[in-house]
């Protein structure tokens, strides 16, 4: 089994973050992972790009080749659609639908969504009203985290409980309010057309 | 059955293993070896090497691990612990190396009695870097021992055993990263426990072995030329350089180094079949297996990211049998970073089917100075402050503020290395230019932007100074400056600035006018003058208040 995810998100929205959830379910899971990440110059306000790969044997490149991601994983609709290259012909891609306007000029958002839409595995989330929903925005790296889970080949359980123990420092209530999250996340993300391979 | 032993020891191989940043990896290996101290300046891609270190000593008050004024000062600060016979890390980007090249290549004719590592991160590609120099040429260049690593285990492995080559060797060991793997986790078994710090042991004779007098140094280098025979035989032996030869196939081999393998492997159904192939880990390299290779194919592709330094090695400039194809031939890109679809053109193979939409254009997303950033009111201030003069020049240097040369600030015009612009200023203004100006932050000006103000204020050069003073070191994630802001003043002062000409503005939003007012009046005077413009960085703020809030 090989399961291989590009996370797409623009500096500052918690891109890392979310790769970081994702690769401690896949190590739960007791897969090989890498995951590759951007620091310094680019994470200010620039497009944002990660690498996370996992499998039942050793991963050897850090990085996702072209046509070879299982999933694209978007924070941000044009970041998402950015990086559509890395996705292979029955990928799927999951982003968040709230613009992050910090640049000269924005396309048509409408345009963007429906280029998305266009898509054949195409997930849109409104990440951002269902972290408020789930009690704070801040939670919406984790309704992202939800909102793949059923394309992820990782147990929900065992993302839940990464969620756990991640959160845990923060104390029962934060812990309480990102599970909100990340169910509401899944429950975003109609079942049968989301399939993906379980371990 | 069978298969479900295999998965439980998966499980266990799995969770045992820590995940690690190629750059933490680095540091765990050398606390693994017993490190006493480490040192280096922020720079991606190699900052969180210290910072994992210093992690480590906020909790068991060891090793020594600090920030320093820039890589040479670290380089030397770290020279003087194995000096004294404890083993010492020091960690920089690879343009850093540059900086502390003084230091760096004659170190390798000091006899090294305590483990000395250096890891250089270069940065293929551009990342976040001003160029993409290959450090296994300086290694070279110094006659030194140059471990490349290809994933997160070998950068433990490697930065562990480094220190016990430093010293059979008595020689530095470089330990040459990318940015790829400085910046990519995975599980790492650290092994065996870590050894003990070692005790205080000056060397026998320093007066033979680290006074580089001519004479002294002479007999050095003789050592150090005479040792690179142990290199190379070492080097055959090491695990790390590995040959698989393919009876079935004698037309063609691959070449790997460091990550380059990875990517190799990537493209291959399985791993274990393929045409021959040499992977190489340590430089110098193992020229007996590259012969044996040689002799049992007719042409190799070499995979490496950086410089074709393998690739330059094996093709010479002689005839011979053998055909190398590389970055050089046009098989694969001569800049920028090495990626799997790269290779697998250089493979021959199909590339993979992709998802596309035709026609599809997006407009770019460059990084940019944050909303609120001090830099962008100190930007409007330099504006106007240079308002009505027919020609400007502002030489600028390396930081967050060198986001300023984009839209739609276009505030600087250059960026060449740490303390550049005060050299650079200087220069246009002794051949006549005016008004010159040079922007540089905090930890520039620490860095190495106080010597070129001693060369301005000997000159009593005609230009400005603008010092953008935001407290912290912000493009690397707000390290701690070397000194406080606050003595940023009596540095310029204690070079000889007059104090009226050394000003102190606010940067904010509210004080652009007062500032651009001060600016002004500075680049009207004829003779050297440095405007401090201070504000904290807002990521810095954030960071600090965190800190002080502790937990909800």
């Amino acid at each position: 089994m090989r399961y291989d995810i590009i996370l797409a998100g623009v500096g500052g929205q918690g891109v890392l973050s979310v790769a970081s959830l994702v690769a401690a379910g896949a190590l739960r899971g007791g897969y090989h992972v890498k995951q590759s990440e951007v620091h310094g110059m680019a994470q200010r306000g620039g497009s944002v790009l990660a690498h996370l790969r996992m499998g039942s044997r050793p991963v050897h490149s850090d990085i996702v080749p072209v046509g070879g991601a299982d999933l694209v994983l978007g924070m941000e609709p044009i970041e998402a659609l950015r990086h559509l290259p890395y996705l292979s012909a029955g990928g799927a891609i999951v982003t968040a639908v709230e613009p992050v306007r910090n640049m000269a000029s924005y396309p048509d958002l409408e345009g963007i969504l429906g280029k998305l839409r266009s898509l054949p595995k195409a997930f849109l989330v409104d990440a951002g009203d269902l972290a408020r929903r789930a009690g704070s925005p801040k939670t919406v790296n984790v309704v992202m985290v939800g909102a793949a889970s059923h394309l992820l080949p990782i147990f929900p359980g065992r993302l839940e409980e990464t969620i756990r123990e991640a959160f845990a420092a923060k104390g029962e209530e934060t812990v309480e309010m990102n599970l909100r999250a990340f169910r509401l996340g899944r429950e975003a993300v109609e079942p049968a057309r989301a399939q993906g391979p379980r371990a | 059955m069978s298969e479900i032993l295999v998965e439980r020891s998966e499980e266990a191989r799995t969770t045992s293993a820590v995940v690690l940043l190629g750059n933490e990896a680095v540091a765990l290996g050398a606390l693994h070896a017993g490190i006493s101290a480490a040192y280096g300046y922020p720079g991606t891609p190699s900052t969180e090497i210290l910072e994992f270190l210093q992690a480590r000593a906020a909790a068991d008050g060891r090793p020594v691990a600090r920030w320093c004024a820039n890589e040479k000062t670290a380089y030397e600060a770290a020279l003087g612990v194995v000096m004294v016979g404890k083993r010492a890390l020091v960690s920089m980007k690879h343009v850093g190396l540059n900086v502390a090249a003084d230091p760096f290549v004659n170190s390798a004719l000091l006899g090294i009695h305590a483990g000395l590592v250096v890891v250089s991160c270069d940065d293929p590609g551009m990342h976040s870097s001003q160029n993409e120099q290959d450090s296994r040429h300086l290694a070279d260049f110094a006659r030194i021992l140059c471990l490349e690593p290809a994933d997160q285990q070998e950068a433990f492995d490697m930065a562990r055993a480094a220190f016990d080559l430093s010293e059979r060797f008595a020689l530095p060991v470089m330990v040459r990263l990318v940015t790829r793997l400085a910046h990519s986790r995975a599980g790492v078994l650290p092994g065996e426990p870590p050894a003990p710090e070692r005790t205080l042991r000056k060397p026998e004779d320093p007066g033979r072995t680290w006074t580089l007098l001519p004479s002294i140094a002479r007999a050095q280098w003789r050592r150090v030329l005479r040792t690179q025979r142990d290199l190379r035989a070492w080097a055959e032996e090491s695990p790390w350089n590995t040959l698989r030869l393919d009876p079935g196939n004698r037309d063609f081999g691959i070449v790997t180094a460091g990550i380059g393998r990875n990517y190799y492997l990537d493209n291959l159904n399985d791993p274990a079949a393929g045409p021959s192939h040499l992977h190489i880990g340590t430089f110098p390299i193992p020229a007996g297996k590259v012969r044996d290779l040689a002799r049992h194919v007719r042409s190799v592709l070499v995979i490496e990211d950086g410089y074709p330094i393998v690739e330059r090695m094996l093709r010479g400039v002689l005839t011979s049998g053998l055909e190398v194809w590389g970055k050089e031939t046009g098989h694969l890109p001569g800049d920028g970073e090495l990626t799997p679809d790269l290779v697998r053109k250089a493979l021959n193979k199909a590339p993979r089917e992709s998802f596309n939409l035709p026609g599809l254009s997006l407009p770019p997303r460059p990084p940019q100075l944050c909303q609120g950033c001090p830099h962008r009111d100190s930007y409007a201030a330099l504006h106007r402050a240079l308002e009505g003069f027919p020609e400007t020049l502002v030489a600028a240097d390396i930081g967050c503020y060198t986001l300023g040369a984009l839209p739609p600030f276009q505030a600087i015009e250059s960026c060449v290395c740490m303390g550049a612009s005060i050299g650079m200023a200087k220069g246009a203004s002794d051949a006549g230019f005016r008004p010159a100006v040079a922007v540089l932050g905090d930890s520039t000006f620490l860095h190495s932007g106080v010597t070129p103000l001693m060369d301005a204020v000997a000159a009593d050069a005609d230009m400005t100074v603008l010092i953008l003073d935001n407290g912290t070191v912000g493009m690397t994630g707000t390290q701690e400056t070397v000194l406080p802001s606050g003595r940023i003043r009596e540095i310029v002062l204690g070079v000889g600035v007059p104090a009226e000409h050394c000003r102190i503005v606010d940067a904010n939003p509210h004080a652009v006018d007062a500032m651009a007012k001060v600016l002004r009046e500075e680049i009207d005077h004829r003779g050297i003058s440095v405007v401090i413009a201070r504000r904290e960085c807002l990521e810095s703020l954030r960071r600090h208040r965190a800190e002080k809030g502790g937990r909800p």
